[in-house]
Order: structure tokens, then C-alpha cells, then sequence
């Protein structure tokens, strides 16, 4: 297609992956499919948004975004996911029903309108090259998206916790022979996760808006990069995003009537055969 | 009838006997209802049967197979459309659209079926949920024979009945056969297979079953079901839109499938019963019902993963010994 | 098979059925009060406009102290949840449980097709202000289906689609919801505006709540058009008409919006992105006419927001209705009765300061004002007239029954000219 389209795609992809990774890695570690992801997507844009609007500072919207749903993160590994440890159908439907709850909240706090993250002054307009006019923050959303990864790969490669993470993604067994306080890394991964969920809420929030069922639109696209890219696998989050972000950006333009379809016909395709996806490990038996 | 229990007592036979004579007196009961009720009661009441049986075929999968699936929606609505689509666009009679829905639900799930089969767990979940979620895009983009975002609507109930009560008896006529079929075919052979692919799947394939085949005879059947369902739900609304396909109906009748209790196949009707009525009855008051169910479903999961009437049993069980 | 098993499950069913009957009962209670049933959309992607809907009802019955001819007036509000699913239970609920006298309401064009699809069977008298969907005043009419103070779809941007040419605009691309009433309102537009001359580049259609109109305003951006004009609504509109704005669009390429995008529900909480945009509607908040500012001064004073397209067409719709109420002295069991009335009706203290009334297939006439978005001294925004054109039925210039016999606008039928 043309360049426009691509940017359009590849911006797109970067939001994706900031929600998608924190998805990836719970699921990775945790083995906790969390359908609350898309409600901490949407709360974190709220929160974010109410912070940003009211004080004028974009950043400080996006401090209390991650914040306050690292805290929400925490009181449903704490307070509920606790309970149901180990019983893996039982924790995707206590985290569905915590959807159910935040969303129905957020529609008591914020109210049935839809709402846009104010942009920093400097952030807005946009730039020209080559004939081609694009909005400064979607780029400012691509470049956060590149340093979420590098960040993330240099935490996963290069940190103890990383190596623990990898470690528990790959083969938990071996994880808790070792000794180490197992709770604390999930925890963690658990807060760091949900925290990843919050950014891109507000980072979202401020070029898509937010609204009542942004949730469920976003959780799908998270299940289908996760799928797509594999359990666990940073790269494969990336990959999986940048071909959601842009089969969904391509798709709505050369195929209209089958926009869902592009993308979920290669998930099921991939779960059907290839269930680990393309970068996932296969678990020890 | 065959049970996994070993040698029967004379005792257990006749309680068994005395078991299909409750049954019939509760359906004789329910056949009062109309006497009783109001229209828009018997309305509840018929979409609570109608509903059950959606949840009594998730929990063929969910309770037998130990598959979990979130596109049965899909399957149900499949049903709903084909149905209103064939009475009302291609002048069909609505007795020949109520059995080309089953038809177009069992083949639908016949597809869901080769793909899924291969999975497991939180994958079979996720890949049912993608399916569905297949099924919704096409119904809300193929506007010109879904007719999109409008959905289809028109008069597809047989003007026979027309009647509220009429139309109740002939559900529940419905709804008493299928759950009956649902438990013949969960206490055969073939479910008690299923059952042992559920517990565990390595030894089953270990004895020789053929794993694959069983699955996807048990999923197009339970598909099967949901059809019906959905074929009866055309009827019942007289309309449908891409949100009788979506994952949300998919939730719903797992919802009431776990209320009632996974496994226990009727428990269907007591989930169904809950969910409709408390919604009804607490939106009267309020408009924070999605936050009580959430509530009620977190709460289920943590203290009753059973399920109402799995709990019942539980403690039943425990009182007898 | 246990016994105690089914036992159980039968006695919890009957019980649960039991148990439920009393609280019924009690909502037929009340049987001096004129019982109306609103539905509106609180939850999804119109909430904005329905919440709104909910506000010109209150407002005009607490005008009047919630009483007509005598009878005291009990609202009961529904949430369509934008969703003709939705609103067809609650509309059941409404008329069988809750035995409201009539029905009013709802906003999307898919919600008033399956209620009134439900109504038609029973009878029910529903009562659309905001639902446009053409045909329910045209091919599909439904007795006691009527437009009390709406509008049809393609009843305002016919003339647009004149203003459009008269404005040297050749060439234009169309954006829109793929839903009925984008349908409608796109072919009214590229109906006149081709018979005129014009002609329409190309039409995109997208689903309801989309997110992202990147895609869509990236193909935009390479055809050569003159102008574009966007049917969206709700959330939609917000979010196009930042998207567009944020990709420079807003100032190479006109935006014509319809009314619904420029509507207060959407660019009270927007900035400069939604300036100059001109869109074409009966209503305009901003116009100098002294009825239409005492209304936008009620509004505000009790709600602190200026009036929207959905506030005043539920006010002056429960306006209209209360007359034809007080007409027949508050019978609202006799629904023939109603329907004559309301039918023969004219509305002459509407908040757009001249008299309404409906034409002979139950749709309202009215000047349509060609209306631009302005900044006023105070920062915020509001749609100021600047021409009309009077006397517009939803036939436009056509003869009726001529009109009628060309297919209703679709995605395949948007009455364009072949050039």
C-alpha cells in the first residue's frame, strides 16, 4: 500500500504492544489469562486522563496511569486471584468477572461519554516528510512503544529478575526447586504487567479515546497478538502486534467486509495447529 | 439408564424409578406456570428454558469433556439467523427455517469442532472465543444478508403460537426432551468416554479410544443443541442482531451453566433461572447489575466453583457419610 | 438419576418462579398516572446523546409539575444500551411488565426498527424524536409508529446537498456509519447533490465504534475532493473529528458534518478541531431567534450544559405529545384517540420559534438551517445558523408517491445520479 498506511499500522502496533506485552508476560509467568487486562487498559486512561486534564501535565497523567493500576493489579493478585491459585479455568473466569466489575464502575465514575487524553502542546501537529503529513504523537506513541521493548528485553536479558521470569515462563517446576521466593517475581511480573496495562491506557486514550467498551476491543486484540506471538515471548509480542496493528489497519481499507475475520481467521488457524504460537516454548511434560 | 456406580440394590433401582416420576411431576408443574404468570412473566420463563438449554450444552463440553468453550453464543445465534433469515428473505416456511437453523448451528459447530479438538484448556477457551468472535465479524459486516449493524427482523412464529402460553407449552415440551437426550447421552457409552478424556486424556488414548473422534462427536452434538436453542430463540424474539452471536451471549450461558453447577446438567435450569430473574428483578432497582454479576461470579469462584446445584450435591454427599 | 438432584433443580425452579411474581404485581399499582415508557440510550456508543434525551424529558415535564389533564405523569426510563437488542427487552419489559401507556424514545436508527418492529404486533403507540430512519414515515409505515417533532434521515441533508454545489463544491467523498440511518443521510446528500451536478469521489463505510480512522483518512487524503462529508454520531464523531484535525485534513479539505456530528453531546467536550465545521439540521443552539435562546438558557441554568439536538427533540417531542394529551383529556387508554390527536397536532410553542406540524404521512416539516460550528466569547462552541431554507418535507422537491417508488437508501442505493 503506501507509507501513510504503513505508519498508520505500525503506530497502531506500538499501542498494542504496550498492552500486549504486560498481557503476555502475566500469562507467560502467572499462566493467568487475564481478561481484567482490557478494564486496567481502560481504568489506567481514565485515571490518566482525569489526572492530565485536571493538572495540565501529560506526564503526570501517564505516572498516575501506570501507578494507580499497578495498585489495582495488586489488590486483585492479593485480594482475589489468591484464592484460586493453581486452578487455571477458575482464575480466567474470577478475572472475567472482575472485567465485568471495573467496567460497570468506570461507567459510575466517568460517565457514558468519550473522553480524549489531553496531548502536551509540544506533541501536537504534526510533521511533513515526503509528502506526507502525520500527527507528532502517533510517532510519539511508536517511539514509546520501541523503548517499552528495549526496556522490557533489557530487564527480561539482562536483570536477575528477567532471568527468574524467563525461567518461570519456560519450566516453573525447576522455578520453585530453586528456593527462590516464587510469590515475590509474580508479584511483580503481576504489577509490571498491569502497570503496562495502565500506560496504554492513557497513551491510547489520547489518539483512539475512551469509552465504555474500549475494553473489550482492546482485550481481543491482546488475546490475539498473545495467541499470535506465544505465550510468554516478548518478540513474539512484538511480532504478534505489528501483524495485528497492521492486518487491522490494511484490512479495514482492502477488505471492509472481513476486517475480523483477517485477524482472527490466523489466530484460530495458529491455536488449531500451532497452539504455542510463533515464538512460544513448549512447556516440559 | 447407566450410572458410573457399580452393582445396583434393589433399592437404588426403584429410587431411580421414583426419580423419572419427580422428573415428570416438575415438568407437569412448570406446565402450570401459564395458569399463574403473567405474559411478561412467561416470557422470562421461556427464555430461562430456552437459555438452559444453551447452558446444558456448554456443559456437555465443560462438565463431560472438561472443555470450556465461550463460542457457543455464536453457535446459538447462527441458529437465530438462519432461521429468521429463511422465513423472512427466501419466503421459506418458518417449520423448514426452524430446521435449516439446527442444521447451519450443528454445521458451524462441526467447523469449530476440527479446529478446536486439538486444543485444550485455556487454548480451547481462547480458540472458541476466537471463533466466535469470527462468526460475530461476518454478522456485523456481511450487511446484505445479515443485514449488519440492523440485524433481520420479521414475523417468524407460526401464528399457532401466537399465544404466550401456547408457545411456553411447546418450549417446554422442548426443553424437557432435549435435557432428557443431553442425559442419555451423557450417561452412555460415549459420555462416559468423554468423561475419561476429561480425567484424563493420556490414559484414555493409552486404552486405544480415539480421542479426536470423540471430541468432535461430543462438540458438534453439544453444538447440535445449541441450535435447537437458538432456532427456538427466532422464534421467541422474532429479531436478531450480531449481539445474539457475540462473545457476550457466549458469557452468559457459560455463566449459567457454572451457576448452576458444571457437570450437573441440570443445574442449567437453576443458573438459567438465577441469572434471568436476578437480572430482571435487581434492574428494577438499580442499574449496577453487570457489577453484581461480576461480584456473584468472583464469589462463585472462589467459595462455590461447583456451582449452586454442584454444591447442594456436595454437601449432600457429605451429609450422607 | 438422583432424586434429590432433580428434586432440587425443579423445586429451585418453581421457587425462583414464585418468588418472582410479587414484586410484578406491584408495579400495576398505580392506575391514575399517565405511565410512560422512555427509552434511551445511557450506556454505549450514543450515551452521550442519550443521557441527554433523558434531560429534555425532565426538563419539559417539570415545566409543566409532571401532571396533564389532571393525571399525574410517571417517567419510566430505560437504557437501550445503543443496542437494538437491548432495546427491544427493555421495550418489553416496558410494555408488559411495567404497563406503560406509550412508549418514547431511543436514539440509534436500529434501536426504533426492532421496537417498532415489536410495537407493530401489539400496538403499542412509540413515539420516535430522534430515530430517523426514513422509512418508518415512508414505504414500511407503521400506524402507531410516529415522528412526533423528529426528523427523517435524508430529510436534512437533501438541501445540504443543494448548499454543497451552490458552494462550487464538485467533487466529494463520504464518510460514514454503516447503519441505516448513515445510509439515509449519505443518499439524501449524494442524491441532490448529483442531480445537481456533483459528484460523489467515493463512500467509506465503517461499523459503529470505530476507533481508529487512520486508515480511512489516509485514502481520504489522496483522492482529489472538494470536500467530505462525515455522518458519524456519538463517540464516532469525537473521535473522527480529532483524527481528522490531528491529520492535518481540517485545513486542506472542507469537512461537512451532519448534524449529529456537530451536535453539543459531542463538541462540548472538543476544541478547535471542530471550528468552521458546518453541517445542516432544524435545530441550531446558536441561532438568534429569542424562544431558542430562552431554551439554550433553561438548559443550561439546570443542567450546566448547553442544549443538544437530542435534549431539544425529546423536549419539544414530550411538548408535542402533552398537547395532543391534554387534546383528548389525558386518555391515554384509548390509543386511536392518542394517535388522532398527536397526528393533528401543531406544535406552536416549539423552542425553534415557528409552528411544526406533520405532513400527511406523519413526518414534520421545517426550515432547515445550514449551520456552522463558532466560537463564542465565552470558549465554547455551538452551531450558528448561517442560511436556511424553508419549508423542507422529507420528500424535499419530489412528488411523494414518486419519490416513495425508488428503493429506500442502502449501502447499494444512495440515489445517485448516473453522470
Amino acid at each position: 500500500m503506501n507509507a501513510f498506511q504503513l505508519l498508520n499500522g505500525i503506530t497502531f502496533a506500538a499501542l498494542l504492544f504496550v498492552v500486549a506485552s504486560g498481557f503476555t508476560l502475566i500469562f507467560g509467568l502467572l499462566r493467568i489469562v487475564n481478561l481484567a487486562h482490557g478494564a486496567l487498559y481502560l481504568f489506567g486512561g481514565y485515571i490518566g486522563f482525569t489526572v492530565a486534564a485536571k493538572t495540565g501535565y501529560f506526564a503526570l497523567g501517564g505516572v498516575a496511569a501506570t501507578a494507580s493500576v499497578a495498585a489495582i493489579g495488586l489488590a486483585l493478585d492479593e485480594g482475589l486471584l489468591r484464592f484460586v491459585r493453581g486452578y487455571e479455568l477458575r482464575q480466567v473466569l474470577l478475572t472475567l468477572g472482575v472485567a465485568f466489575v471495573l467496567d460497570d464502575q468506570a461507567l459510575v465514575l466517568w460517565g457514558g461519554d468519550s473522553f480524549t487524553v489531553p496531548i502536551p502542546e509540544a506533541l501536537r501537529g504534526g510533521v511533513q516528510y515526503f509528502g506526507i503529513f502525520y500527527p507528532k504523537y502517533r510517532l510519539f506513541v511508536l517511539l514509546v512503544g520501541i523503548l517499552v521493548f528495549v526496556g522490557l528485553w533489557l530487564l527480561i536479558h539482562h536483570t536477575r529478575l528477567g532471568a527468574l521470569i524467563r525461567a518461570g515462563v519456560d519450566d516453573p517446576e525447576m522455578l520453585e526447586a530453586s528456593g527462590i521466593n516464587l510469590r515475590r517475581v509474580f508479584l511483580a511480573t503481576f504489577l509490571l504487567g498491569s502497570a503496562l496495562a495502565g500506560l496504554g491506557g492513557l497513551m491510547g486514550g489520547a489518539f483512539l479515546a475512551l469509552y465504555p467498551s474500549a475494553d473489550a476491543e482492546i482485550l481481543v486484540f491482546s488475546l490475539a497478538i498473545v495467541i499470535i506471538g506465544g505465550r510468554g515471548s516478548l518478540v513474539g509480542a512484538a511480532v504478534g502486534s505489528l501483524f495485528v496493528g497492521l492486518l487491522n489497519t490494511f484490512g479495514q481499507v482492502l477488505f471492509p467486509e472481513l476486517a475480523y475475520f483477517v485477524i482472527f481467521g490466523p489466530m484460530a488457524v495458529l491455536l488449531a495447529f500451532r497452539p504455542l504460537g510463533l515464538f512460544g516454548t513448549q512447556e516440559p511434560t | 439408564m447407566t450410572t458410573d456406580e457399580t452393582a445396583l440394590l434393589p433399592a437404588d433401582r426403584f429410587r431411580r424409578h421414583r426419580a423419572s416420576i419427580l422428573a415428570g411431576v416438575a415438568v407437569a408443574a412448570a406446565a402450570l406456570l401459564p395458569l399463574a404468570l403473567s405474559n411478561y412473566q412467561l416470557s422470562l420463563a421461556i427464555q430461562i428454558l430456552i437459555y438452559a438449554v444453551l447452558a446444558m450444552s456448554i456443559d456437555i463440553l465443560a462438565g463431560f469433556a472438561g472443555r470450556v468453550s465461550l463460542g457457543h453464543g455464536a453457535i446459538f445465534g447462527v441458529a437465530t439467523y438462519v432461521v429468521i433469515y429463511a422465513d423472512v428473505h427466501a419466503g421459506i416456511s418458518p417449520y423448514l427455517a426452524f430446521l435449516l437453523g439446527i442444521l447451519a448451528a450443528t454445521a458451524v459447530a462441526a467447523i469449530f469442532a476440527v479446529l478446536a479438538i486439538r486444543t485444550s484448556g485455556v487454548y480451547f477457551l481462547l480458540l472458541t472465543l476466537a471463533l466466535g468472535m469470527i462468526v460475530w465479524g461476518i454478522c456485523l459486516r456481511w450487511t446484505a444478508v445479515t443485514g449488519g449493524e440492523n440485524g433481520l427482523r420479521g414475523d417468524v412464529r407460526p401464528a399457532i403460537l401466537a399465544s404466550h402460553a401456547t408457545f411456553f407449552w411447546i418450549v417446554l415440551a422442548f426443553a424437557a426432551m432435549l435435557a432428557f437426550a443431553m442425559y442419555r447421552f451423557v450417561a452412555s457409552p460415549f459420555g462416559l468416554t468423554l468423561r475419561g478424556i476429561r480425567d484424563s486424556e493420556q490414559r484414555m488414548r493409552s486404552l486405544g479410544y480415539d480421542v479426536s473422534l470423540h471430541l468432535f462427536v461430543g462438540f458438534t452434538v453439544s453444538g447440535f443443541f445449541a441450535g435447537v436453542a437458538g432456532a427456538l430463540y427466532a422464534f421467541f424474539n422474532n429479531f436478531v442482531s450480531p449481539t445474539t452471536v457475540s462473545l457476550s451471549q457466549s458469557v452468559e450461558g457459560l455463566l449459567m451453566s457454572i451457576v448452576g453447577g458444571v457437570g450437573t446438567l441440570f443445574g442449567a435450569f437453576v443458573g438459567a433461572a438465577a441469572v434471568i430473574y436476578l437480572e430482571n428483578i435487581v434492574s428494577l432497582y438499580t442499574e449496577r447489575w453487570p457489577t453484581i454479576l461480576g461480584v456473584a461470579f468472583i464469589v462463585i469462584m472462589i467459595f462455590a466453583p461447583e456451582g449452586i446445584l454442584g454444591k447442594l450435591q456436595a454437601l449432600q454427599r457429605n451429609r450422607s457419610k | 438419576m438422583d432424586r434429590r438432584k432433580f428434586l432440587e433443580t425443579a423445586g429451585l425452579t418453581l421457587a425462583a418462579a414464585g418468588a418472582g411474581i410479587r414484586p410484578w404485581r406491584q408495579a400495576q399499582a398505580q392506575d391514575s398516572a399517565i405511565r410512560i415508557g422512555v427509552l434511551a440510550p445511557l450506556t454505549g456508543v450514543v450515551a452521550s446523546g442519550g443521557r441527554e434525551m433523558v434531560d429534555g424529558v425532565n426538563l419539559w415535564f417539570d415545566h409543566i409539575q409532571r401532571r396533564i389533564a389532571g393525571r399525574p405523569v410517571e417517567l419510566l426510563v430505560e437504557d437501550d444500551g445503543s443496542n437494538p437488542d437491548t432495546a427491544l427487552q427493555k421495550a418489553r419489559r416496558l410494555v408488559e411488565q411495567q404497563n406503560v401507556h406509550f412508549l418514547v424514545g431511543d436514539l440509534l436508527a436500529n434501536t426504533g426498527l426492532a421496537v417498532a418492529n415489536y410495537v407493530k404486533g401489539n400496538g403499542t403507540p412509540y413515539f420516535i424524536p430522534i430515530i430517523a430512519a426514513d422509512d418508518l414515515t415512508q414505504r414500511s409505515r407503521v400506524k402507531n409508529v410516529i415522528r412526533v417533532s423528529g426528523y427523517s434521515a435524508s430529510q436534512t441533508t437533501h438541501p445540504f446537498g443543494d448548499w454543497a454545489f451552490q458552494q462550487n463544491h464538485r467533487k466529494v467523498a463520504t464518510i460514514s456509519q454503516d447503519y441505516t440511518f448513515g445510509h439515509e443521510q449519505c443518499g439524501g446528500f449524494a442524491q441532490v447533490f448529483t442531480e445537481a451536478g456533483g459528484k460523489i469521489v467515493q463512500q467509506f463505510w465503517h461499523p459503529l465504534n470505530t476507533a481508529d480512522f487512520s486508515p480511512y483518512l489516509g485514502q481520504i487524503a489522496n483522492l482529489e475532493v472538494d470536500a467530505v462529508f462525515a455522518m458519524e454520531t456519538g463517540a464516532d464523531a469525537t473521535r473522527f473529528i480529532q483524527q481528522y484535525a490531528s491529520f492535518g485534513l481540517k485545513e486542506k479539505i472542507q469537512l461537512l458534518g451532519a448534524m449529529n456530528a456537530t451536535d453539543q453531546s459531542v463538541i462540548r467536550t472538543l476544541g478547535p478541531e471542530c471550528e468552521g465545521i458546518v453541517s445542516a439540521a432544524h435545530f441550531a443552539e446558536g441561532a438568534d431567534h429569542p424562544v431558542t435562546q430562552q431554551f439554550v438558557k433553561e438548559h443550561t441554568e439546570k443542567y450546566g450544559k448547553i442544549p443538544s439536538l437530542y435534549g431539544f427533540s425529546m423536549y419539544s417531542g414530550v411538548m408535542w405529545l402533552s398537547k395532543a394529551i391534554e387534546k383528548i383529556s389525558g386518555k391515554v387508554e384509548d390509543r386511536n384517540a392518542l394517535i388522532e390527536a398527536v397526528l393533528t397536532t401543531e406544535l406552536s410553542d416549539s423552542p425553534l420559534g415557528k409552528t411544526v406540524k406533520l405532513d400527511a404521512y406523519g413526518n414534520p416539516i421545517y426550515d432547515i438551517y445550514v449551520r456552522k460550528v463558532v466560537k463564542r466569547p465565552d470558549g465554547k462552541f455551538w452551531n450558528v445558523p448561517i442560511t436556511s431554507y424553508p419549508n423542507v418535507s422529507q420528500f424535499w422537491k419530489y412528488d411523494p408517491e414518486t419519490y416513495m417508488k425508488q428503493p429506500p437508501y442502502s449501502r447499494d442505493f444512495q440515489g445517485m445520479k448516473k453522470s
